[in-house]
């Protein structure tokens, strides 16, 4: 395999992972907070649509953006009056709002499905995108690619460094303790769902926008499925979620060069191989049995009744 | 109890408007053909092909006949479930277009036996289930001969769904086609598991790019090959339907499925009585199968070649897999002078010379 081609695989690597990136980070914050949201998947086509929607309409690509945040958003706001309001089991809501989010996404790209959008175009950054492999490797992706690192650092730094990060985990591991400390242990919550499902819908947006610029009905294609997973296999650590995305991404690509290159390994085992490969490689950096009981949100899927 | 009462009432408005309305229903003689479609009609695409044949088959039959359609219904129950659903509101002509509801359309068929049934892509028939398909080898074949004579790294890349004789002989009969104009042909083919999957389409395009493939084409459902080739400057070729305004540089040309004049004349032989059931396999003599229009980069040389070779399978004189033809080893599969037959042509399960890599097995 020449050097030329290993770089083009982490390229093409870095854009794969990136749905992943928003979607398992923003699930990250709302799971932090105690509360398991199984609709990614619902709101990311959702989001994926709207977005879509907002830079037909408008051909900018902060619209879309903000489009599709705001419909991720608006999803999350249903799941969380039905469980956080209503205290509906968690587990149930986010399945049906998959579901809803599924035929919600459909219905609202029935006009959409015959335009071809012009993608969004990488940054060329002058004398930074020139040099030979770190330039592209680092200096040559697009905007949306960029942020999702942004908001890595971001949320690094709001979960382990700030206050307000020291509370949204302390009501997901005692919201009783938070409640009896005088925090709105519900109020929080909400932020937390909300947070996910803009998120959420942001990797709809890089999905629809950037990744394959058109719609189609279920393109998200089980990735949210995939986002909810490497949140639990990363053990709720921000660094774990980015290289489980990354290392995603990478070997879905990889094992499409492999298929190319004529090497005799059947491609159904090949098609496996992102997710087996993932899962172990997460198991086996997070299989302190310590390090999960620290990480993992205590009351995690747990309704909470604040007056009990 | 008042309630009750209004409830009985309503029922029985109900039913009366029922009953009012299926007499009118059989009252007209029109004959009512349903449609069963596995996914919604979009824009491009198998079920968007069916679709168009629906529509010209109603304007070709005007008011003789009556239409309705049931999109994105899966495979299995659900699908029973909706042909007994058209059978029972009338409909006499039911075609159903995705080789899932062979099954269903057969039991269906057995508790209505008066009513008539296509099944597309399909190996069993019954008294009154007929199947269809296309050969769409032959449109390959002729895309095939544009890849060959627009590469310049003698690469084409080939994204493929599921590794079954279909789409086997898809992969064979394009790079005999590119083999014929160009014997230095080599076809790098992606399995992505997925018959839809805009994202892995696009990662496996990449890949194929990446690895030297300078024309892109697929046996999957969506777009993405056509778009991933345009935002990297290099040819497409689609399938299924035209998708040049996804790539309007990118797209060469398309095979695509045309189901017009076979719906036609179906409904005909019904209203006609004369229908029967066949397994109808119809290919570019018959219109099944044509190319969409052509890129303006492609040389006038090129497309003249391609309208002979297209005549030359109308008349007989071109067959795609006309021997002699090797396998991957050098070994002589059909011999020279003879042609594939059309069991040999169902059951393909090895590649070609020319293909790069194994079939998964």
């Amino acid at each position: 395999m020449d050097g030329d081609i290993f770089i083009q695989i982490l390229v093409a690597a870095i854009a794969a992972g990136t749905p992943f990136v928003y979607a398992a980070l923003g699930e990250l914050i709302t799971e932090k907070s105690g509360v398991l949201n199984l609709g990614v998947e619902g709101m990311m086509l959702v989001g994926a649509i709207s977005g879509f929607i907002g830079m037909a309409k408008s051909g900018s690509l902060l619209v879309a953006v903000l489009c599709g945040m705001t419909a991720g958003a608006l999803m999350a706001l249903i799941f969380a009056v039905l469980t956080l309001t209503l205290m509906a089991n968690q587990v149930a809501s986010g399945l049906a709002l998959t579901i809803f989010g599924v035929g919600l996404s459909a219905f609202l790209g029935l006009k959409y499905t015959s335009i071809a959008l012009p993608g969004v175009p990488e940054l060329h950054i002058p004398f930074l995108s020139d040099i030979p492999v770190v330039g592209r490797l680092l200096f040559s992706h697009d905007i949306l690619i960029y942020s999702s690192l942004v908001l890595f650092g971001f949320i690094c730094w709001f979960l382990y460094k700030s206050k307000a990060g020291l509370i949204l985990r302390g009501v997901g591991e005692a919201p009783k303790s938070a409640h009896a400390l005088g925090y709105n242990v519900i109020g929080i919550r909400y932020l937390a769902v909300l947070f996910g499902g803009a998120m959420a819908g942001l990797g709809g947006v890089y999905l629809a926008v950037a990744y394959t610029p058109m719609w189609v009905e279920g393109m998200v294609a089980g990735r949210g499925w995939v986002a909810l997973a490497l949140v639990v296999f990363a053990s709720w650590r921000p660094l774990r979620v980015m290289a489980g995305a990354y290392l995603f991404g990478g070997i879905t690509i990889a094992q499409f060069h492999i298929q190319g290159f004529g090497i005799e390994i059947p491609s159904q085992l090949l098609s496996m191989l992102p997710y087996i490969a993932t899962i172990i490689v997460l198991v086996l950096i997070s299989r302190d049995q310590k390090s999960i009981r620290l990480n993992s949100p205590a009351s995690l899927g747990l309704t909470y009744h604040p007056n009990n | 109890m008042a309630i009750g009462r209004k409830n009985v009432l309503s029922v029985f408005v109900v039913l009366l408007c029922v009953a009012g309305l299926s007499l009118t229903a059989s009252a007209a003689d029109k004959l009512k053909i349903g449609f069963v479609y596995i996914s919604p009609i979009g824009d491009a695409g198998w079920t968007y092909q069916h679709d168009l044949g629906r529509l010209a088959m109603e304007k070709n039959l005007g008011d003789k006949v009556e239409t309705k359609y049931i999109e994105n219904v899966p495979e299995g129950p659900e699908a029973e479930r909706v042909i007994r659903d058209l059978a029972k509101s009338g409909y006499d002509l039911i075609f159903t277009t995705s080789f899932g509801y062979m099954n269903p359309t057969l039991k269906v068929d057995k508790m209505f036996p008066k009513k008539r049934f296509e099944h597309s892509t399909g190996y069993k028939t019954a008294k009154n289930v007929g199947t269809y398909m296309c050969r769409f080898y032959e449109g390959r074949y002729l895309t095939g001969i544009v890849a060959g004579k627009m590469t310049e790294s003698n690469t084409l890349g080939y994204v493929a769904a599921f590794p079954i004789p279909e789409v086997i002989r898809g992969i064979n009969a394009f790079t005999l086609g590119a083999k014929s104009v160009n014997p230095d042909i080599k076809v790098k083919v992606i399995w992505v598991n997925s018959w839809f999957d805009p994202g892995k389409e696009r990662e496996a395009s990449e890949a194929l790019i990446a690895q030297g493939a300078d024309v892109i084409t697929h046996h999957t459902d969506s777009t993405a090959p056509t778009l991933t080739a345009e935002e990297k400057g290099v040819y497409a070729i689609a399938y299924h339907s035209d998708m040049s305004k996804y790539g309007p540089k990118a797209h060469l040309t398309a095979a695509t499925h045309v189901y017009g004049d076979f719906y036609t004349r179906t409904a005909q032989a019904v209203l006609d009585n004369t229908w029967k059931p066949e397994q109808v396999w119809s290919g570019i003599k018959e219109g099944s199968i044509e190319l969409a229009p052509m890129n303006p980069v492609v040389p006038a040389d090129v497309v003249a070649l391609v309208e002979k070779t297209r005549k030359g399978i109308i008349d007989g004189s071109v067959h795609p897999f006309q021997g002699p033809i090797k396998d991957q080893s050098g070994k002589i599969v059909v011999e020279a002078g003879k042609t594939l037959s059309d069991k040999e042509l169902l059951g393909m399960g090895y590649y070609v010379e020319g293909v790069l890599g194994k079939i998964p097995k």
